[in-house]
């Protein structure tokens, strides 16, 4: 068993909605997964069955080698949940919380418990009412973190936090994957995922639409070619993978699919090149591609 | 939302702090919510207080019977500690006795109801602080809360001025008595105004108000059981004693009315003096920092930690509520001995037996319907946990459904048993005497209030969307026993409360059938509940 989370052809309808639709998941031991979506795609209604909290329509799932609906209880055991918006009881404090967490999962590191409190700054004597949002995501924050187990699953987890607290954070993921263990994380700071996953899933309307490492994905899009050629450019057009080519005079302007740059470069340099300017993918673009599709297929804003 | 989008965008800003902006608009919000349980509560109500006079006409007919039964109320304490004190023989004059009381308080509750949900409730969820960012004034939504009470109890008041002017005999006296009814709406929709101020918790602001009103009606009880004619001066120290001293259809004290209203006016100034004083969200009571650690690791700990201030609550109110009334068992006889009807009445809710007993029956009953409302609670506390998404991340946690449910569940049922015992200690000592029958009697409630607790169990567990109905449920069971048997309803109604089956103890004969039968009942429903839960997603 080297997979910590398998899911493939997962269906959820609440009532005549659908929520996810076939959706395919995997997330390999050790590794720090991204788990994106726009909003209402079906991340949380994924993470949710994984818990076991809602029972899926059909599909083959596997979490840590048990059933999610049928183990829920032996296996959250070995998991860790933070939900990206923590409710707490009014009047218990957030140190009591995080014990109550910790007891209900079968304990947690006293020690790592006083060091999180302290790196993410959290005063522990406050009830529930009177902490922020941020603060009450620390709270589940420490005591996910503080506790010892193989997967993380965190939803959203960084809502509400400063800069400051982001950066710890990623400090604690990163902590985490160190020591072996595996995260799934859903998020929409792209450069939180760019920083911490070491493979992401897009999903759309409750499908997963791309997976893989961010390099694999990079190499799916565009790079954007700026070249100032010494004569008239060459037939570019006709190269296979050339999108919104722009030509005045000897300035060219061009996307191209990241695999099929070896061909046009071949083409500018049998012009002459003056200068150069290659762009890669950025994230962003990665994401708001599939985001905008999600849109009625709206033209990608550049 | 679409009605709140309504803000003066292209109106000049205007220079001051505009107080009550945006109140017409939270108003009708508010009305939007309360569209279905509004008009519940005003046509349930008044609905109850006319019809009272079809009833009081067919059981007290003649002129002579009602005066025989004016009569006996002065010199009866126990009756008159239920009802309160008698002032009149003509028809509208019984309806105010025997309905009156029960109105008023639930005017009263609903009003504290009503107020809290549009004031506390908001701010605690964190709705109010989206509100108050939109050109909402600093004292609108506290006015927009007490705007809808007072619709709701203008409305219970005219429709009883306007519906028991005929068959009471007086306008006049029908006027007094809606008055009276809607004045203690507002008295209590004030104080819970009050209340929101004060506390940072909704339910704590509620159980504060209820706890009030259950101290006025032990005042009034108290003074009237002692007094007859209502003359004692306990009854003046409550609000309820109050409404009693107006006198409908009798004498009628129409400046009592005007003491209601200047105790309206003087608590709603407070309200509105700390409402423009303090933060959104914050109270004047402060909250104190928790410890640092906590001791609590299993749900079942949870579960009494944020439970167990109402249960204490539940047992030291029933446990005062059972000295009381038990003091004035030996009354009982007096009374209903003179009168034919009101002694059936009394034997429809207490059964056969002797009268002391028949009337530690019909407490013993009235009270363990009122403790069914403590089982829905606790049980529907799970519901809450799960809206509130407060359930999720315990159940992500290595907890069972069912473990989880337990707490709360041990709670509800086992509470059960400890406050019904407190009410026939209670009985026990205030009587003095059949220690053994009375807590035995009180006991025996249990397999009914158990049984309604189980229907919130089974819809809470299979259909969530429909948990609140248990309240229904329990209102409707209350209902029928409170003023089934006053109503002369057939005896199939009655059957329909569970209460209705079991024996009427103590006095009546103990029989084992109804008790095995409603707790196996209870067993299977909450067995069924607690399978569905297990099968069903979580509400998210």
């Amino acid at each position: 068993m080297t997979r910590a989370i398998t899911v493939s052809g997962l269906h959820k309808s609440f009532g005549r909605t659908p929520a996810l639709d076939g959706l395919d998941l995997s997330v390999e031991r050790g590794e720090v997964h991204g788990f994106l979506g726009p909003n209402g795609s079906g991340k949380s209604t994924t993470i949710r069955v994984l818990l076991g909290l809602l029972r899926a329509d059909s599909g083959a799932m596997q979490v840590l080698g048990g059933d999610p609906w049928r183990d829920a209880v032996t296996l959250h055991r070995r998991i860790a949940y933070v939900p990206g918006d923590v409710t707490l009881w009014r009047n218990l404090s957030g140190g009591e919380v995080i014990d109550l967490y910790g007891g209900l999962r079968g304990g947690l590191d006293r020690a790592r418990r006083a060091e999180l409190i302290e790196r993410f700054q959290l005063d522990p004597t406050r009830k529930g009412r009177t902490y922020s949002k941020g603060n009450r995501q620390k709270v589940a924050l420490v005591a996910a973190f503080a506790s010892d187990v193989d997967l993380l699953i965190l939803d959203e987890p960084t809502s509400g936090l400063d800069p400051l607290m982001e950066e710890v954070f990623q400090g604690c993921v990163a902590a985490e994957r160190d020591r072996g263990r595996t995260v799934l994380l859903s998020s929409h700071l792209l450069s939180e995922v760019e920083t911490l996953c070491d493979r992401v899933s897009i999903i759309r309307r409750g499908q997963t639409v791309e997976t893989g490492s961010l390099a694999e994905l990079r190499h799916l899009t565009r790079t954007s070619v700026t070249a100032e050629l010494a004569t008239a450019p060459g037939p570019l057009r006709e190269l296979p993978g050339v999108h919104d080519l722009v030509v005045q005079g000897n300035r060219v302007k061009l996307q191209v699919e990241t695999d099929r740059l070896d061909a046009v470069l071949r083409s500018l340099t049998d012009s002459g090149v003056r200068s150069l300017i290659s762009t890669p993918p950025t994230l962003e673009e990665l994401f708001l591609r599939h985001y905008t599709d999600d849109r009625g297929g709206q033209a990608v804003p550049r | 939302m679409t009605t709140l989008a309504e803000a003066p965008h292209h109106v000049p800003p205007r220079t001051g702090s505009r107080p009550f902006a945006g109140t017409g608009t939270l108003l009708r919000l508010a009305l939007r919510q309360d569209r279905l349980m509004l008009p519940v509560w005003v046509l349930v109500l008044a609905g109850v207080t006319i019809s009272g006079a079809g009833t009081i006409e067919s059981f007290y007919d003649t002129e002579a019977e009602r005066a025989e039964l004016l009569r006996s109320m002065t010199t009866n304490g126990s009756l008159r500690a239920m009802y309160g004190p008698l002032f009149s023989d003509s028809v509208g004059g019984l309806v105010a006795w025997r309905f009156g009381g029960f109105s008023a308080l639930m005017a009263a509750v609903m009003s504290l109801l009503i107020v809290i949900r549009h004031t506390r409730d908001e701010e605690e969820s964190g709705r109010q602080e989206m509100l108050s960012a939109a050109v909402v004034g600093r004292r609108a939504p506290l006015t927009a809360a007490l705007l809808t009470a007072l619709i709701a109890n203008t409305g219970i008041a005219l429709l009883i001025a306007i519906g028991l002017a005929g068959p009471g005999g007086s306008a006049a006296g029908a006027l007094a008595l809606g008055l009276s009814i809607g004045g203690i709406g507002m008295l209590f929709a004030t104080m819970a105004a009050l209340m929101a101020q004060l506390t940072e918790s909704a339910r704590l602001a509620r159980g504060l108000t209820a706890a009030a009103l259950g101290g006025a009606y032990a005042l009034r009880a108290a003074g009237d059981a002692a007094t007859h004619a209502g003359s004692s001066p306990l009854t003046w120290l409550s609000p309820l004693g109050w409404a009693e001293h107006i006198r409908p259809f009798g004498a009628t004290r129409w400046w009592v009315l005007a003491l209601l209203a200047a105790a309206v006016l003087v608590q709603g100034a407070l309200a509105y003096a700390l409402a423009g004083r303090r933060d959104v969200g914050m109270s004047f009571l402060p909250t104190r920092p928790g410890p640092a650690a906590g001791r609590l690791t299993t749900t079942t700990q949870l579960a009494w930690r944020l439970q167990r201030g109402a249960l204490l609550g539940w047992a030291a109110g029933f446990l005062l509520a059972g000295l009381a009334f038990g003091s004035m068992a030996d009354g009982a006889a007096e009374l209903v001995g003179e009168n034919e009807d009101a002694r059936e009445i009394f034997q429809r809710m207490g059964g056969q037996s002797g009268l002391t007993s028949a009337f530690l029956a019909a407490i013993v009953g009235i009270c363990a319907m009122v403790a069914a409302l403590h089982v829905v609670s606790a049980v529907l506390r799970l519901h809450g946990e799960e809206t509130a998404q407060r359930a999720e991340p315990v159940l992500a946690n290595a907890v069972g459904r069912l473990p989880w449910a337990a707490g709360h569940l041990t709670i509800a049922f086992g509470g059960a048993i400890v406050i019904l015992s407190c009410l026939g200690l209670g009985l026990a000592i205030g009587h003095g005497d059949q220690f053994g029958p009375i807590l035995g009697a009180a006991l025996a409630q249990l397999p009914a209030v158990w049984l309604l607790g189980s229907v919130a169990v089974l819809l809470y567990g299979v259909f969530p969307r429909a948990a609140a109905a248990s309240w229904g449920v329990a209102g409707a069971c209350l209902a029928i026993g409170w003023i089934g048997p006053a109503l002369d309803l057939p005896s199939w109604v009655l059957d329909l409360s569970p209460f209705g089956q079991l024996p009427k103890l103590p006095g009546g004969s103990l029989e084992w059938a109804p008790i095995l039968v409603l707790t196996a009942l209870a067993i299977a429903l909450t067995s069924v509940g607690l399978a569905g839960l297990r099968r069903r997603d979580l509400q998210t």
